[in-house]
């Protein structure tokens, strides 16, 4: 059977996911909504701005969309992973983002479960390129972190 | 005659690494052994503070941390007392900003342009803030020259102070500086000049610009990080109160609190200064100095022309700046996010920056916010201006990607 590791290998298949997603990234531009939990990563570095927001209800994530300046590798990532979240428990998700974060930094992980966002195994080569392909994933962490906290 | 491989031997950075094409000189430059063997020189034989000793070592340090500053008054044509060193042109420029305030009021107006590198926007913000005062922007043309003709329009009695970059990071414009000081006076303004990118590329008399103030760092010119120098009229100097207080700048204090300080530039140079920086931007002064800026800045115009035309036939890409003559090429790729390509060009070797080069109201006047710069200096060569418009000639968006896979 053929491991998703397989697939992955694949350089065509990989840049015509990362074009397509850089072209017409999903779940693009904000929402005016007060339900949304709202982060700006502006400050991380002085090129990407981009701004996420969180829909978290019943402890699923019901939506993602986010916004900003980026370059292909911040946009895409933030668009893989926006598919990849929407509709999953919390706790389902924090597993998902610890596991792409762990590939991000070349440490052990487990490829079943990032689907897609397997795209960005090689991004550690690039090793000033890193924080472009974890900006988005960042901000979800950080304001799961956040509401999980106000939940206690 | 100009002998560039002559030059590119001089610097380890280029021999250890002859695989490398270095165009992020705008950021800094390489150094020459001699500064190297300047520095090594301090730590193997004579390692002691300054104004502290009365033993040999020391002695020769303090002679050699002297002798930087005839050097450097020479270089630009001043007197050797009024050569302030401080630790980058952003420690200039703070200081002067802050040592400027003290005679700042609300409503006074300080004229910047939206060509400027933060460290030449940001301590000025902080006065609009702290003291009321306005910040003016000085009309710039569409590659970033000032336009002499408007520039008398937006003086008015409140401009207090005039702070400018002699070479911008970006557009590389040079501006004119003599006659806008010309101007600035008639006004009773004063002129700061924030000679990051000049210093190195061209030879600089502040004499006959007749400025105020102006202000560089060692490391865009050859020589060590962390130094960074200040030239003031010493009248002007004396007057000023220094950011930071401490040893060997006072020259006694008692118990009530009474001070005296030293006189400029000592003023200035507040705790154990970059002794070794110091000594081995003499080196870089000389290095410079003994090839001729004139000469030097001559092979850079040379080399920016030759890149610039064999770029123009390129379509792929988009250049801000082909008609200034001088400094940094700026410019995307169709469609290409500036990091994207840049990281891209790292790939085959060829260092560029990307971004916004700290200079993040320049949009304002060109319109994007990133670009990518090549900036080149003594020892770039046009065979590797060949090798880098084959490398920008071939970059698209999915070979962008393809690095990432
Ligand atoms: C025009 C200009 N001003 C100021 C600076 C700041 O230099 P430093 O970081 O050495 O203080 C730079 C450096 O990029 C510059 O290009």
């Amino acid at each position: 059977m053929a491991s998703i590791k397989d697939y992955f290998n694949d350089q065509n298949l990989m840049r015509e996911l990362l074009l397509d997603h850089y072209k017409y990234p999903h779940n693009h531009g904000l929402l005016e909504n007060d339900k949304y939990l709202s982060k700006r990563m502006a400050s991380a570095s002085c090129i990407d701005d981009i701004t996420v927001q969180l829909d978290v209800e019943d402890d699923v994530i019901k939506d993602i969309r986010f916004d900003g300046v980026a370059c292909t590798i911040s946009t895409a990532s933030t668009s893989i992973m926006s598919d990849l979240l929407i509709g999953k428990k919390v706790e389902e998700a924090e597993e998902i983002i610890r596991n792409y974060l762990n590939m991000i930094d070349n440490k052990d992980y487990d490829p079943e479960i990032l689907e897609e966002a397997n795209v960005f195994q090689n991004v550690y080569k690039q090793a000033n390129r890193i924080k472009c392909a974890t900006i988005g994933w960042d901000a979800v962490e950080e304001m799961l972190k956040e509401s999980g906290k106000e939940d206690d | 005659m100009y002998d560039v491989e002559k030059i590119r031997k001089d610097f380890p950075m280029i021999v250890n690494h002859p695989e490398l094409i270095y165009f992020d000189n705008g950021a800094t430059t390489y150094k020459p052994q001699c500064v190297i063997d300047a520095l090594t020189g301090f730590y193997n034989d004579y390692t002691s503070n300054v104004e502290r000793g009365e033993y040999a070592t020391a002695i020769r340090a303090d002679q050699a941390y002297a002798r930087t500053r005839d050097v450097i008054a020479k270089m630009i044509h001043c007197e050797t007392k009024e050569i302030v060193f401080l630790s980058n042109i952003t420690a200039v420029l703070n200081q002067i900003a802050y040592g400027l305030s003290k005679n700042l009021k609300k409503d006074d107006t300080i004229l910047i342009s939206y060509a400027e590198h933060a460290s030449n926007v940001l301590p000025w913000f902080r006065l609009k803030k702290e003291l009321g005062v306005n910040i003016r922007y000085i009309p710039l043309d569409k590659e970033g020259n000032v336009i002499l003709d408007e520039l008398e329009k937006i003086f008015d009695d409140s401009v207090k102070i005039v702070s400018l970059a002699y070479v911008t990071n970006v557009l590389g414009s040079i501006q004119p500086i003599k006659e806008m000081t010309e101007i600035a006076h008639r006004h009773n303004a004063l002129v700061a000049v924030d000679a990051a990118q000049a210093i190195g590329h061209l030879k600089i008399d502040v004499r006959d610009l007749d400025v105020d103030f102006l202000g560089f760092s060692s490391h865009k010119m050859c020589g060590p990080d962390g130094v960074g120098v200040l030239y003031g009229k010493y009248e002007l100097l004396q007057k000023m109160e220094p950011i930071f207080l401490g040893g060997g700048m006072n020259a006694r204090f008692d118990i009530d609190g009474n001070v005296i300080l030293k006189d400029a530039p000592e003023r200035f140079e507040a705790g154990t200064p970059h002794i070794e920086g110091v000594i081995g931007l003499t080196a870089a002064a000389e290095y410079l100095m003994n090839i001729g800026l004139d000469h030097i800045h001559a092979y850079e115009n040379e080399l920016r022309a030759y890149l610039i035309q064999k770029m123009l036939p390129l379509d792929n890409i988009e250049i801000y700046n082909p008609n200034n003559p001088s400094g940094p090429v700026s410019f995307n790729v169709k469609e290409v996010f500036a990091q994207d390509a840049a990281s891209y060009l790292s790939t085959r070797n060829i260092c560029v920056r990307s971004g916004n080069h700290c200079a993040k109201i320049l949009h304002n006047l060109i319109g994007v916010d990133q670009s990518i710069r090549a900036s080149l200096y003594l020892y770039n060569t046009k065979e590797e201006i060949d090798r880098f418009v084959e490398e920008v000639s071939k970059i698209t968006l999915e070979e962008t990607i393809s690095i990432f896979l």
